[in-house]
């Protein structure tokens, strides 16, 4: 045995007890699904894990009522600071159970234990932890005095990050005084159930967070429920765009974080070896199965021999197996349906003359397993270049100038996010302003901090989550005139100024997002983009009176700290926030410092 | 000709592009592309996080073993002093004879001969089983004295019987763009390890990577010291804070991987300083063999400048044959 073949290491499954059948998590208490139950699979080896019940019509009203009740009797009653305390013990009650969370994580979705235990977990309490720091600063949100919570949310979240998009779902919306009734993805539901005993460990009032599982017909029944005042739906644009079809014409609020096809542009001048590791972090964490992947590998055309090259190189020492071992780098595809896409969509790939290549690896017989794959000689109108394949898979294309780089980049139907990479930052700068992408990462990939607002253009969806405008995606401005002696509308930060007076209590068009405040990515939209996009250009139109070059001053700022340390980005570059909410900003920058110190800390043990 | 047998200045020229003159290395050394360290340190770190475990870690504690320079480098150095630290070179651990043996001694050059006479029949080339002397010189560690001096030093130590001589850059010079002279004085110190059969001594070449500063000086400072013909290029003298970390070996590992990938010729590196747990000197030989390749984990083409890793090493070594810690006192100091 040579040293490179590391001895096995795998993390052990001891310290988590599951039960055989799992039931749904409605007004604190776990119930028999009325459904008819399923099991869900560990993807690397295809073994039951447990029973998950399905959540039938008469279920989803149980949940929906017993939020609504929890929502009208006790959340909204309680003040912010109480509301708090129940997010900092959720977020405790994460770290401590983080090993077993983990594992939890690993063995249903498959993703590698480094993976869930070094990011997903420590994200997830991150979040709850930032987002507790603002129940009791919601005067602060740039939406006035007292602004109110929308009342009950519809959560429906992908199997991609489950854990991990749960509380980027559930934490705002309690934060804000909203109660919840959640989905999982059907074949990821364990971390959710798990999570649904921390909530009992935390005493959180009956019916605040309600857990439903089961398969597409659930969130169907969910997101349609009439007493529902807010939807929130990550996952693919086909689902996304159904939902908004479903939703139009209704009050209820709604924001979709979709597909993606990122661009992860390298020029000939970056720092070549971290960049080689940036396009391996961009398209094989979490086997590609990322909505913001760097899918899209754009070389300029002069370095792109010796960037091939050196991927290769790199590609063959990633180690792909068993997800529970603490050395696997790549470990399983999610679902056979999901390997199934994979296959298919690289079959076309080789069928329209890209080159396929492989390093050689032992994938194990069991389970759902796709080799770390790279496209080169692919062209733009190829499906891998076009289609979010989902998977371990990079099409590398080239560009001759940033120009054309910038034109290629964006030549797609999504625009979630994208990457730069060149050691010349006026260059970093300058494209970052002309990608339409919602999340720009400049010699870096996949950062993502609470306080860091996530979300797409085009058919990547709207609104945002993460930081202040996450926040504002669940609340809503209190009415004008509401509160006698407090000048809500004045204390609006100027760069919210047409969103407060503009909104409508009740209006017919779900379309009109003020939290498409989100002015770092929204600065550069044009109002002429269609359908999704107009609402967020009238957002940005508004803003723009607040002066175009404070709006792409922010925008670059919070393009940038990305690579650096993520503090509250967005939330302090803008000039007039900083009047507005100094106290706010900084409150909650030191509780996600905090958060990651104690992260760490965990991660250390 | 064969890419091996080529000598080092001649693979240097092809690729610089002509003679090595300052104006030409300055050329070619500012062309290299840069260094994000955020990049660079989130690399080193995720290679820190890899797991060994039982039979792995026997192993790499083996190695470990046979990769360390056992180092003593004090004003109040002694030839008895000098005698211990050979004695525990040879038999690290009295307790358990399979203890292998460490690569080489590293003292200063007036301590060579005692060295020398200490190992023995023990002397001689690690990869054969035997143990090295490797002697700091160039007015070691700052190298602030003139061409002459260095040299003398080195010649000195050469012909006390050092195999190795451990030089140090003038920082000054390379800080302040003289690219060409730093060349010039590796280039002379080589050719003064010339011994009187016609071999040559082993050059590793001390970048002092805590006084360059930047991860861009120190790529740059590693490609400098490869094409003046260094054997070895080494992080630090261990007298300036902070010494060898990471994510600077990880980068030097990098230069001599794409140097390997142009020429097929094969460098070595040492980090030294501030490497004293088992634990710490292991991420090093996982970043080595994922950087380089397995095949640079053998004392030709990789060290560890150390002096108390040896005994962490073997506690560490004791506890996976005896299944429980022990404590300092079960090793002895030197």
């Amino acid at each position: 045995m040579t040293f490179l073949e590391y001895a096995p290491a795998p993390e052990s499954t001891g310290l988590l007890s599951l039960r055989e059948a799992y039931g749904l998590f409605i007004d604190g208490e776990f119930v028999d699904g009325r459904g008819e139950s399923f099991a869900t699979i560990s993807p690397a080896t295809e073994k039951t894990i447990a029973e998950i019940s399905t959540a039938s019509d008469e279920d989803v009203d149980a949940a929906v009522a017993a939020a609504r009740r929890a929502y009208d009797t006790t959340w909204s009653r309680l003040s912010g600071r109480d509301r708090g305390k129940y997010l900092f013990r959720i977020a405790r009650l994460v770290q401590e159970r983080a090993r077993e969370l983990a594992v939890a994580e690993t063995l249903d979705n498959g993703k590698p234990i480094k993976e869930s235990r070094d990011f997903d977990i420590p994200t997830v309490a991150a979040w709850f932890f930032y987002y507790a720091g603002w129940a009791d600063k919601l005067d602060h949100a740039g939406l006035g005095a007292n602004p109110a919570a929308l009342g009950v949310a519809a959560q429906v979240i992908p199997w991609n990050f489950p854990l991990m998009m749960l509380a980027w779902k559930v934490a705002p919306a309690l934060a804000a005084g909203n109660t919840v009734v959640l989905k999982p993805a059907e074949t990821t539901s364990l971390t959710a159930l798990l999570f649904a005993e921390i909530l009992q460990q935390a005493d959180l009032p009956a019916g605040v967070v309600n857990i439903i599982t089961g398969a597409g017909a659930t969130g169907r029944a969910l997101v349609n429920h009439p007493d529902v005042n807010k939807v929130a739906f990550t996952g693919s644009t086909a689902v996304g765009r159904e939902i908004a079809r479903s939703l139009a014409g209704t009050s209820k609020k709604i924001t979709l974080e979709l597909g993606g096809k990122a661009a992860n542009i390298v020029f000939d001048d970056a720092p070549i070896d971290q960049a080689i590791e940036g396009i391996v972090n961009g398209i094989f964490f979490n086997q590609g199965q990322v909505c913001c992947a760097g899918s899209r590998l754009l070389v300029q055309e002069n370095v792109h021999d010796e960037v091939v090259a050196r991927l290769k190189e790199r590609l063959s020492t990633l180690r792909v197996g068993d997800p529970l071992d603490k050395n696997t780098d790549v470990g399983a595809i999610n679902s056979a349906a999901q390997l199934a896409r994979i296959t298919e969509l690289t079959a076309a790939g080789e069928a329209e003359g890209a080159e396929r290549w492989s390093p050689p690896c032992d994938l194990p017989a069991e389970g759902f397993w796709f080799a770390p794959t790279i496209f080169t000689n692919v062209q733009a109108s190829h499906r891998i270049a076009r289609d979010e394949i989902f998977g371990p898979v990079l099409s590398v294309l080239t560009f001759r100038t940033p120009a054309e780089a910038i034109a290629k980049a964006n030549n797609t139907p999504y625009g979630l996010s994208a990457g730069i990479w060149s050691d010349k930052g006026s260059r970093v700068l300058a494209v970052a302003d002309k990608l339409r992408a919602g999340v720009v990462w400049a010699n870096t990939f996949n950062k993502f901090d609470p306080s860091s607002p996530f979300g797409g253009y085009k058919e990547s969806g709207y609104g945002r989550e993460g930081g202040r405008p996450g926040l504002a995606a669940y609340l809503k401005p209190a009415p004008l005139g509401g509160s006698v002696g407090e000048p809500a509308a004045p204390a609006a930060p100027a760069m919210y100024a047409g969103a407060p007076a503009t909104w409508v209590e009740g209006s017919a068009t779900p379309m009109y997002v003020p939290e498409a405040a989100s002015l770092r990515v929204h600065a550069n939209a044009t109002a002429s983009e269609s359908d999704v996009g107009a609402a967020i250009g009238a957002a940005a139109d508004g803003t723009a009176s607040a002066g175009e070059a404070t709006a792409a001053a922010a925008a670059t700022s919070a393009t940038t700290a990305s690579t650096a340390v993520p503090s509250a980005p967005s939330d302090t570059a803008a000039p007039s926030a900083a009047t507005a909410v100094p106290s706010a900003a900084s409150d909650t920058a030191a509780s996600s410092a905090a958060t990651r110190r104690s992260a760490r800390k965990k991660a250390d043990k | 000709m064969t890419i091996d047998t080529l000598p080092a200045g001649t693979l240097a020229r092809d690729l610089v592009g002509g003679e090595l003159t300052d104006s030409n290395l300055r050329r070619y050394l500012e062309g290299i592309p840069g260094v994000d360290a955020v990049g660079l340190e989130q690399r080193a770190a995720s290679l820190g996080t890899r797991s060994i475990k039982t039979s792995s870690k026997a192993w790499a504690l083996d190695r470990i073993i046979q990769l360390i320079d056992l180092t003593t480098l004090e004003g109040a150095d002694t030839p008895g002093k000098v005698r211990s630290l050979v004695a525990k070179a040879m038999v690290p651990d009295a307790a358990d004879p399979t203890t292998p043996r460490v690569a080489a001694v590293c003292v200063y050059g007036d301590m060579v001969g005692d060295a020398v006479a200490a190992l023995g029949a023990s002397h001689g080339d690690p990869d054969q089983g035997g143990i090295s002397v490797a002697a700091v010189a160039t007015a070691f560690p700052s190298g602030r004295a003139s061409l002459a001096v260095k040299l003398a030093d080195t010649a000195d130590a050469v012909s006390a019987g050092a195999d190795e001589i451990d030089m140090v850059i003038d920082r000054g010079a390379f800080l302040s763009g003289r690219y060409g002279l730093v060349h010039d004085q590796i280039v002379a110190v080589k050719d003064a390890c010339r011994r009187a059969d016609g071999s040559f001594a082993n050059l590793k070449v001390i970048l002092e990577t805590g006084e360059l500063n930047t991860y861009d000086n120190v790529r740059r400072a590693s490609w400098l010291s490869i094409l003046a013909g260094g054997d070895f290029i080494k992080t630090s003298t261990g007298k300036v804070a902070p010494a060898a970390t990471l994510p600077v070996t990880l980068s030097m590992l990098e230069v001599v991987r794409d140097w390997h990938r142009l020429t097929g010729v094969k460098i070595g590196v040492k980090p030294a300083g501030g490497i004293r747990s088992s634990k710490d000197a292991i991420k090093y030989l996982v970043t080595v063999a994922e950087t380089v390749g397995e095949e640079w984990l053998t004392p030709h083409l990789f060290r560890f400048g150390a002096s108390s890793l040896l005994n962490d090493v073997l506690l560490q070594r004791q506890k996976l044959t005896s299944g429980h810690y022990s404590g300092a006192d079960y090793v002895t100091i030197d």
